[in-house]
């Protein structure tokens, strides 16, 4: 909560991600144009600090953490196009330095620009934050409080029911049972310090090694969980792979409806990587095309199948291309137990060119099912039978329900994210604290740390908590 | 009759009222201490020792701002314990065995020769105000008329103007302090047997409560208990592990060093309850007052009795006793851990039951004890309440337990007492200076609904909090107010900057790769080093520190043990330091938002019901304040601190 009265900076989406052609995100704060030039880049190459007040600036949004792992071959990614305008206290809405970006890429490059700028040291702004900010800055007058108040009170409220609401039973169920975990601990610690001489912690940290390791993996799948919201928002980043002219291009091409990759016969056309934007319904696919994986001693190419594997990597989805006159070889089963791990689709392309009475050496079913275990479709990416049954798969893999995405979602998403990854961090230095033989006393610090943590997102506050526990469990004194 | 004037009446010279006199009476103030009895000044009613975890804190803490506390007990100590000293500096926790009646001498004592200071065994039986529309001029003594009492009128302002005794005779004065502990309305309880007593069989103070009640003072009725007192002679101690103390005394006193205070030492004994002791227990429960509904009065969870760890810890098959002396002057020896209300023929039994205790002699029975106390939450920080214009209160009549709560609280009574009738700034310490804040902001903010203990893990900055630095802490605000000597302040400013010069040294001093380093290295089990590396990042290493590198520290200035041991901590724990100094400026902020006592709460628009009831009873002095009480949301600290325009 006490984040709440810094000065810090924060940052929202204003316009109301109506799907207009224009959206504005707005950064207030100390830290507005420090923020704001780690993600742009204006064509006049100025700093923002050397950019007059009030001048509006054209120039791109970029992503230079993109892909961190491999700097080397990857420049940054731009994001955007945008207009950004520069106002520096006291002359802004809420008299502090003020960045407003007018950007124009609808609902997810927008949700992306924000998602850069809190990445960068912004903090999502709460309801009405922009207002009272304006208000406790003196920018608007103090009969305009009560209206304030007002904002704050209801979208508070409203915040907080949203978010409670928009966890799933089963996410709040064990974010509940990894509080009650920590608390136990963290009870047991403190009693044994208050009472040392009726509550031993020989041999704590050795028993509860695992458990605290068991807490991290826990709270590792809570942020994937939250991740399938960001694919939501953000999209799902999948990437197409498959031995050379498998026809992984022309599958790019029938999911895009457009000759966006150069198509030809020749094995090992695609040396660069293609990245495109598919979106049907309320599901957006970012599609990565990648160099046919093949043994290659052609130096470029070289690179592009590295690159292919890396992608591989990172990728949410993989589309693993078959020519279904080919049939699957030894080297397409070697790929597929190398991303094993990986949410797949076995695609068995040109079915088109199959012969009436084609015998082809392994069905589809069978490769779906036995050789390779992983789910698989027929289809013809010339003719476009079977795509729209990709689709419905895809679908099907990623969202079980209906989906929901509403500005809300993002917010409280966006938010829990952090929570969950910063009590994460917690009991990593926990984790760590224990391998190097810190005292028990240090680990409290951070178990509490989660525990405080963990309770923002389930709108619950710690006050007595941790005494009322060790009353409770433990056994004190004289 | 009516005395001549004073300036503090202090109510009671417990542990409490002590600090609180003494406090008063070095700051200048013509003091006056009133006891029931002068034979039980600085008593120990129950446990016979001084400090303990966290307990240990706050005695170093008040040692550091001029109290008496910490040298009695170096003074009057039998046995001196460090705990946790396997666990990290922050709960370090300093406890000595106290010979009683040592104690209580000696503080008796200190207390008999200190200018300005009067001792008086007398009962007080009211406390006497005076009624003024807006300014408190008059100096015409008003008893409190009980019946037509009028609290609701704003514009009237109570003041304290002397207070009354049994006997009948007034004392005027221009400030008082409550520091009764467990003796208003006290009523000793075992078994169907209970007298009107305070502990020991001292005389109970009956009248005060109707005169805190006709002042508008909420009062509220808290339990506390305390063991049976054994024979020495007839305890089998071959059936006990032996509990020494250390063999290198730590002082409670900044003022003392190790070799004033070495002494022969007496141990302490360890041993169980077994499943016989629960099954008598468990037999007899029905006639135990505290199941029966004999007792009202909330006891505190944190100390409960035998028979009520048996019945809420009902899988636990046996529970620690240990038996201290309680002084070199008597054979009785403190069942610690065996707290009872149960008749006197099962606490026979229960007490017989433990190996060692098979033919146990009791000399004195356990009882609980039930007694009225005040609703802290009427207090200022400051300890003084906010209805009524020089009254104070500290002690376990603001609803905590302890002899260590209690004299900490004490000397803040005692000095923003002084201070206010000097015109100087009150002492308000907050929960980053020390325990004494965490302490007293828990008391005056959160509604205690049991006697309130001082445990590490109430303290949220105790690693800046530690035993070991109190003196660094506070020393500035002892000088302050007057408390603490010149000579000791400077000591304790040169001391800060002896450290500082140090880490400073030790974060710019770099050892290579030579052979002695490695050596050393080597022989600490501690990872080779491949270049150059500061001495600060050695001290960093867990298996390294201030004092194992010395030999490779050529440079190194000539630095006291305890001064050295800071310069250890600092550079050691410095990432958890600098994390926790950091939450501290954050907690600074909202402490610095204030909140005038006069604030109404109901012009605010938007805040919940339950909040603004909170906050108008409470009135909290800050906004940091305010967004601790419970019932207040953070969502109504936001429309506090708009409101407020902050």
């Amino acid at each position: 909560m006490l984040d709440r009265f810094n000065n810090d900076t924060i940052a929202a989406i204003c316009t109301g991600l109506t799907g207009s052609g224009i959206n504005i995100i707005r950064i207030s704060g100390e830290k507005a144009f420090e923020v704001a030039d780690s993600i742009f880049v204006g064509k006049s190459g100025k700093k923002i600090a050397e950019m007059r007040n009030f001048s509006v600036n054209y120039g791109y949004i970029v992503d230079k953490s993109y892909n961190v792992d491999n700097v080397d071959n990857l420049s940054e990614e731009t994001v955007d196009e945008v207009l950004l305008m520069k106002m520096q206290a006291p002359h802004s809405y809420t008299k502090e330095d003020v960045i407003e970006i007018d950007c124009h890429g609808g609902i997810i490059v927008t949700k992306k620009i924000l998602g850069l700028i809190l990445k960068n040291g912004a903090r999502l702004a709460e309801p009405g934050e922009f207002t009272k900010r304006a208000f406790l800055n003196g920018r608007i007058d103090l009969s305009q409080a009560e209206a304030v108040i007002d904002i704050i009170n209801a979208k508070s409220n409203l915040a907080l029911k949203n978010s409670v609401q928009q966890l799933k039973g089963s996410v709040k169920k064990k974010i509940v049972e990894i509080r009650e975990k920590l608390i136990s601990k963290t009870a047991y610690i403190e009693a044994a310090l208050d009472d040392p001489e009726h509550i031993s912690l020989e041999g704590f940290t050795e028993e509860n090694k695992n458990e605290f390791e068991e807490i991290a993996k826990d709270l590792k799948k809570l942020v994937d969980t939250f991740d399938e919201g960001r694919l939501l928002n953000e999209g799902i980043n999948t990437c197409i792979l498959g031995l050379p002219n498998a026809g992984k291009s022309s599958l790019l091409n029938a999911l895009l409806n457009e000759e966006r990759a150069i198509v030809t016969d020749i094995a090992g056309t695609t040396r660069d990587i293609l990245r495109e934007t598919v979106v049907f319904g309320d599901v957006v696919l970012n599609i990565i095309d990648t160099a046919g994986i093949r043994d290659t001693g052609d130096i470029i190419e070289k690179i592009g199948v590295d690159r292919a594997k890396k992608e591989a990597e990172n990728a949410d989805l993989i589309l693993y291309v078959i020519d279904l006159n080919e049939g699957i070889n030894n080297k397409d089963l070697e790929i597929l137990e190398e991303i094993k791990d990986k949410k797949t689709i076995v695609v068995y392309n040109k079915s088109d060119l199959l012969p009436e009475n084609g015998s082809v050496s392994l069905n589809a079913e069978n490769a779906g099912n036995g050789s390779t275990g992983k789910t698989a479709i027929t289809l013809s990416s010339k003719t476009g039978e079977g795509i729209e049954e990709l689709k419905t798969m895809i679908k099907t893999l990623f969202y079980s329900g209906s989906i929901n995405n509403s500005e809300d979602v993002l917010i409280t998403n966006e938010r829990h994210r952090e929570l969950l990854s910063s009590a994460l961090r917690s009991i990593n230095n926990v984790i760590n604290a224990v391998q190097d033989n810190v005292s028990e006393d240090f680990l409290t610090i951070d178990l509490m740390d989660a525990y405080e943590t963990l309770g923002k997102i389930i709108g619950e506050s710690v006050e007595d908590d941790l005494a009322d526990r060790i009353f409770k469990d433990f056994c004190m004194g004289k | 009759m009516i005395y001549e004037d004073y300036d503090v009446a202090v109510i009671g010279a417990g542990h409490a009222g002590c600090e609180a006199a003494l406090a008063c009476a070095r700051l200048g103030l013509k003091t006056i201490v009133f006891t029931v009895s002068v034979d039980s000044i600085a008593m120990m009613p129950c446990n016979p020792n001084i400090g303990g975890t966290s307990k240990g804190h706050l005695v170093r803490e008040v040692d550091a701002l001029g109290g008496e506390m910490g040298k009695n007990i170096d003074r009057t100590f039998i046995q001196s314990k460090m705990l946790n000293t396997s666990k990290g500096p922050a709960v370090h926790s300093l406890r000595a065995q106290a010979d009683k009646k040592e104690y209580s001498a000696s503080m008796r004592k200190i207390l008999e020769n200190t200018d300005n200071l009067t001792v008086r065994q007398d009962e007080v039986a009211e406390i006497l105000v005076e009624e003024c529309q807006g300014s408190c001029n008059g100096t015409e003594l008003k008893t409190q008329n009980t019946e037509n009492e009028n609290n609701t009128d704003k514009s009237v302002i109570k003041k304290v103007n002397g207070v009354k005794t049994t006997s009948g005779n007034t004392y005027p004065c221009k400030a008082a302090i409550i520091c009764t502990g467990v003796y208003l309305k006290a009523r000793c309880i075992y078994g169907d047997v209970s007298h009107y007593t305070g502990p020991n069989g001292l005389p109970a103070a009956n009248s005060l409560t109707a005169s805190l009640i006709a002042l508008g003072i909420d009062v509220r009725r808290f339990k506390t208990g305390t063991p049976a007192r054994i024979d020495k002679r007839s305890i089998d101690f071959s059936k006990m592990e032996e509990q020494f103390g250390d063999e290198k005394i730590v002082p409670f006193s900044f003022e003392n060093t190790s070799e004033d205070l070495e002494r022969d030492q007496v141990s302490c004994w360890l041993t169980y309850t077994n499943e016989e002791t629960h099954k008598i227990i468990r037999e007899n429960i029905d006639r135990s007052p505290l199941f029966s509904g004999a007792i009202e009065g909330v006891g505190p969870r944190y100390c409960p009795s035998i028979e009520d760890k048996v019945m809420r810890f009902a899988d636990k098959d046996r529970h620690q006793v240990f038996i201290e002396p309680e002084g070199n002057y008597t054979n009785e020896m403190y069942i610690s851990g065996m707290s009872s209300s149960l008749p006197e023929d099962v606490q026979y039994q229960m007490y017989r039951s433990v190996p060692g205790l098979e033919n146990a002699k009791i000399v004195r029975n356990a009882y609980a004890i039930e007694y009225d106390c005040i609703n802290a939450t009427e207090l200022y920080p400051t300890l003084e309440f906010k209805n009524i214009s020089g009254l104070f209160s500290a002690g376990q009549s603001n609803g905590s337990s302890g002899y260590e709560e209690a004299a900490a609280q004490g000397i803040i009574a005692g000095i923003n007492a002084a201070m206010k009738l000097k015109g100087e700034d009150p002492l308000v310490l907050d929960r980053s200076d020390g325990y004494i804040g965490v302490l007293i902001d828990d008391l005056v903010t959160k509604e205690t609904s049991e006697p309130y203990r001082m445990m590490t893990s109430r303290a949220e900055y105790r690693l800046l909090l530690r035993q070991d630095n109190a003196d660094l802490r506070l020393s500035k605000y002892g000088y302050r107010v007057g408390l603490l000597s010149k000579e000791r302040y400077e000591k304790t400013v040169e001391k800060q900057r002896i450290i500082d010069a140090e880490i400073e040294r030790l974060k710019n001093t770099s050892v290579g790769t030579s052979e002695n380093v490695l050596e050393l290295l080597k022989s600490l089990g501690s990872t080779e080093l491949t270049s150059g590396i500061t001495l600060a990042e050695l001290i960093r290493r867990p298996e390294l520190s201030y004092f194992s590198i010395a030999p490779i520290d050529k440079k190194r200035p000539e630095i006291d043990e305890t001064t050295a041991e800071q310069i250890n901590i600092e550079l050691k724990y410095e990432g958890y330091i600098s994390r926790q100094i950091k939450q501290v400026e954050q907690y600074k902020k909202l402490e610095k938002k204030k909140i005038p006592a006069d604030f109404d709460y109901d012009k605010v628009p938007s805040l919940r019901i339950e909040a603004r009831q909170k906050l108008k009873k409470i009135k909290p002095v800050s906004i940091g304040q305010a967004s601790r009480i419970s019932g207040v949301s953070p969502a109504d600290i936001n429309v506090l601190v708009v409101f407020m325009k902050m």
